[in-house]
């Protein structure tokens, strides 16, 4: 037990908890039995203030670990302490893939079941939840053994719920067979926003993975040019000359915190020129390894630091299908604001699943990278929160830091029938976090 | 909870219906704040800045009395002011002050203590226990209104701006002894501004008014930065004067 002080991915607001590291179900429950508050965190990679609780006690799940032998059909089961990138480093040369993963694989499973992670491919595939078997989840009124048939309400309650009804300590889930550790890739280029909406609308179901990478700060008639890469998985005969062999370990750390205004509107700018240019103005069937294609950060460690001290936050939101064009209207409030974004991620998802929190729903989602510094900031966010009710969308829990509680409750419109299965299973609302308060996810 | 750019949900202000106070109230509204606590010691001033507070977006307002020339109810009147927002505080302001009249002060016994306990002595007190809260919470953030004066004292001043700089040193230690509890204070140090304390004195140069104080108090609470000046060119202002020779800082300030 120590007292630390903990901030998320964004390294902004952070609070001082006291740290706890269970080392199996019987120590969480223990956990609970002492009657503090309490939020499960795996390896911080939320940008804001979802696993960390001032005053209260974090549980750092890193040491519920172990990896089970995986099954000649590809089911696997995992300490919810198990990072991803462990995961694949076992898995990958005996044939099998995360059938969902976030863009970094520094997270745990924990973790990406708390935020129900999304990848390149919902739109063929659903969330991460959507390939879990079972799990064990233990509450404060005792442990669970939960699936989509053995107690289906608490089990998609958990899922998407930012680890506000229990700590998962171990889940069962669904690998994908792949042959190789390669990529098979399509790159296109666009000019605008237009051109790339219209290739993804109409060409993604072609393909297992899709995204495109937006530049949210020219302006005019390039404004919202982007690359569109999207691809699947390569067989043997695809590429034969490629051994299976795990993910490559990051080559890069940032050393220290960069100086404040390293990333302004002028080195950014910059960037996303220089990006732009680099990529080919269509290219087809390019063998890419799957770390680059799927992890393009994770090559460079702490990437974070490169805001500086003042941090960054992300803005993740998605609109239904017929409210496109909020897509469309966002990027120009923010070009034509004094805000720098870096480069942002334009993908499609496809139908949600049952769980009342869980953040995608079939449409458009874009996610920015905002540098904290720019006075015109927290107004924008709160313009772009107004256009996304307005269409009727919501914005993404894992990425928040800024959130209005009112705003919250409109986005997301089951969250009473969220809290009714909460109350079953922690009915003194022991689980809760610096982000639950804020937003007023669980009541006070 | 305060967001990333430090926009509190939860405030309490003592001193919380002067001017600046009440300009940086509106803001505060306006961006997150929904329950706001107001301490002073006029009722229907206090009255007035809740509603206000209300107008701007504030959904639970109270407030609580007090004289600041009295240290002793320091500890009861935080305690009070917390428990009345019953939940966790985000930010807490220090807008106590008294701006005095310099030439009459300095000859009464009295009313020389007084500047330096409303000044100095109440706002010390109250800090202890507000510190003493706020690193049980974990997190939280201290808003302390010192005074560009607090930097060099003038002779014309030397009550206000000697009490000033006294609060200013005392929290510039309190600031560094947070470090690692979660919790951290910034000192603001605006020129002179208009307000009802001012009226009728002559404007030096980068007087203000409230509104924009308020303005670089919201700045200051996203940047995190140690001190928060107002206007924000001072601090390069006071680089320069706070190592004039001393008779040239009188002449400067003696206009």
């Amino acid at each position: 037990m120590r007292s630390t002080t903990l901030s998320g991915w964004g390294r902004t607001n952070a609070s001082v908890v006291t740290l706890r590291t269970p080392r199996n179900e019987a120590d969480v429950l223990s956990e609970f039995a002492t009657g503090e508050q309490l939020i499960a965190r795996g390896l911080g990679r939320s940008y804001g203030d979802a696993a960390q609780l001032s005053g209260g006690v974090v549980l750092d799940n890193r040491a519920l670990g172990g990896i089970s032998a995986i099954s000649d059909d590809g089911v696997v089961t995992l300490g919810a302490g198990v990072s991803i990138d462990e995961l694949l480093a076992v898995s990958m040369p005996e044939g099998w893939f995360i059938p969902v993963t976030p863009g970094t694989r520094q997270v745990t499973l924990g973790g990406a079941l708390a935020a129900d992670v999304h990848g390149k491919n919902h739109h063929v595939d659903g969330s991460l939840a959507n390939h879990v078997l079972s799990m064990r989840l233990v509450t404060p009124v005792g442990p669970f053994t939960l699936s989509p048939t053995e107690d289906p309400e608490l089990f998609w309650a958990t899922m998407g719920a930012m680890g506000l009804t229990g700590v998962v300590t171990s889940v069962t889930i669904q690998m994908l067979a792949i042959e190789t550790n390669q990529m098979l890739v399509d790159t296109t280029r666009h000019g605008d926003l237009e051109s790339v909406m219209s290739a993804m609308a109409t060409g993604d179901a072609e393909y297992r993975y899709s995204v495109a990478w937006v530049d949210c700060m020219t302006r005019g008639a390039h404004m919202g040019r982007a690359i569109l890469t999207r691809g699947d998985h390569a067989t043997t005969e695809d590429v034969k000359r490629v051994a299976l062999k795990g993910p490559r370990k990051p080559k890069v750390t940032i050393p220290f915190e960069a100086p404040r205004g390293l990333l302004n509107r002028w080195s950014v700018r910059a960037f996303n020129e220089a990006w732009f240019r680099s990529a080919p103005r269509s290219e087809l069937d390019e063998a890419q390894s799957l770390s680059s294609f799927f992890y393009p950060l994770d090559g460079v460690a702490n990437w974070n630091l490169l805001y500086g001290k003042r941090g960054f936050v992300q803005y993740q939101f998605c609109v239904p299908d017929a409210m496109g064009d909020t897509v469309v209207d966002v990027i120009k409030r923010l070009s034509e604001s004094r805000v720098t974004s870096f480069l942002a991620v334009l993908k499609r998802f496809g139908p949600g699943n049952p769980s009342p929190l869980s953040f995608p729903l079939s449409g458009w989602t874009l996610a920015l990278d905002l540098p904290v510094g720019a006075d015109a900031l927290p107004g924008v966010l709160d313009d772009l929160d107004s256009l996304v009710v307005a269409a009727t969308g919501r914005v993404y829990f894992a990425k928040d830091a800024r959130l209005r509680a009112d705003q919250v409750r409109v986005m997301y419109p089951r969250l009473e029938e969220f809290r009714a299965v909460k109350s079953r299973v922690d009915p003194k609302n022991q689980l809760t976090s610096d982000l639950a308060r804020r937003l007023d996810l669980v009541g006070k | 909870m305060e967001n990333a750019f430090g926009q509190p949900q939860n405030v309490v202000i003592f001193g919380g219906s002067s001017d600046i106070a009440r300009a940086i109230t509106k803001k505060l509204c306006a961006a997150r704040a929904h329950t706001v606590i107001l301490a002073g010691r006029n009722q229907e001033l206090l009255n007035a800045a809740a509603l206000e507070a209300q107008e701007y977006g504030a959904t639970k307002t109270d407030t609580v009395l007090f004289d600041a020339n009295d240290p002793s109810n320091a500890e009861r009147t935080v305690a009070e002011a917390f428990d009345k927002a019953a939940d966790q505080i985000d930010l807490v302001i220090i807008a106590v002050g008294q701006l005095g009249v310099q030439v009459p002060d300095q000859e009464s016994a009295a009313r020389s203590a007084e500047m330096i306990t409303v000044n100095v002595t109440w706002p010390v007190a109250a800090l202890a226990e507000i510190r003493r809260r706020l690193v049980a919470q974990g997190s939280g953030r201290i808003l302390v209104m010192s005074s560009a004066a607090a930097i060099r004292v003038r002779e014309s001043t030397y009550l206000y701006s000697g009490a000033k700089a006294g609060l200013d040193r005392i929290c510039t230690g309190l600031a560094q002894s947070l470090e690692g509890t979660g919790v951290k204070l910034q000192l603001l140090r605006p020129a002179v501004v208009r307000t009802k304390m001012t009226v009728g004195a002559d404007e030096p140069p980068f007087t203000t008014g409230a509104n924009e104080v308020a303005e670089n108090v919201m700045r200051g609470l996203a940047s995190n930065d140690d001190v928060i000046w107002s206007p924000p060119l001072l601090r390069y202002v006071f680089f320069v004067l706070r190592h004039l020779p001393a008779p040239l800082w009188r002449k400067v300030t003696n206009r």
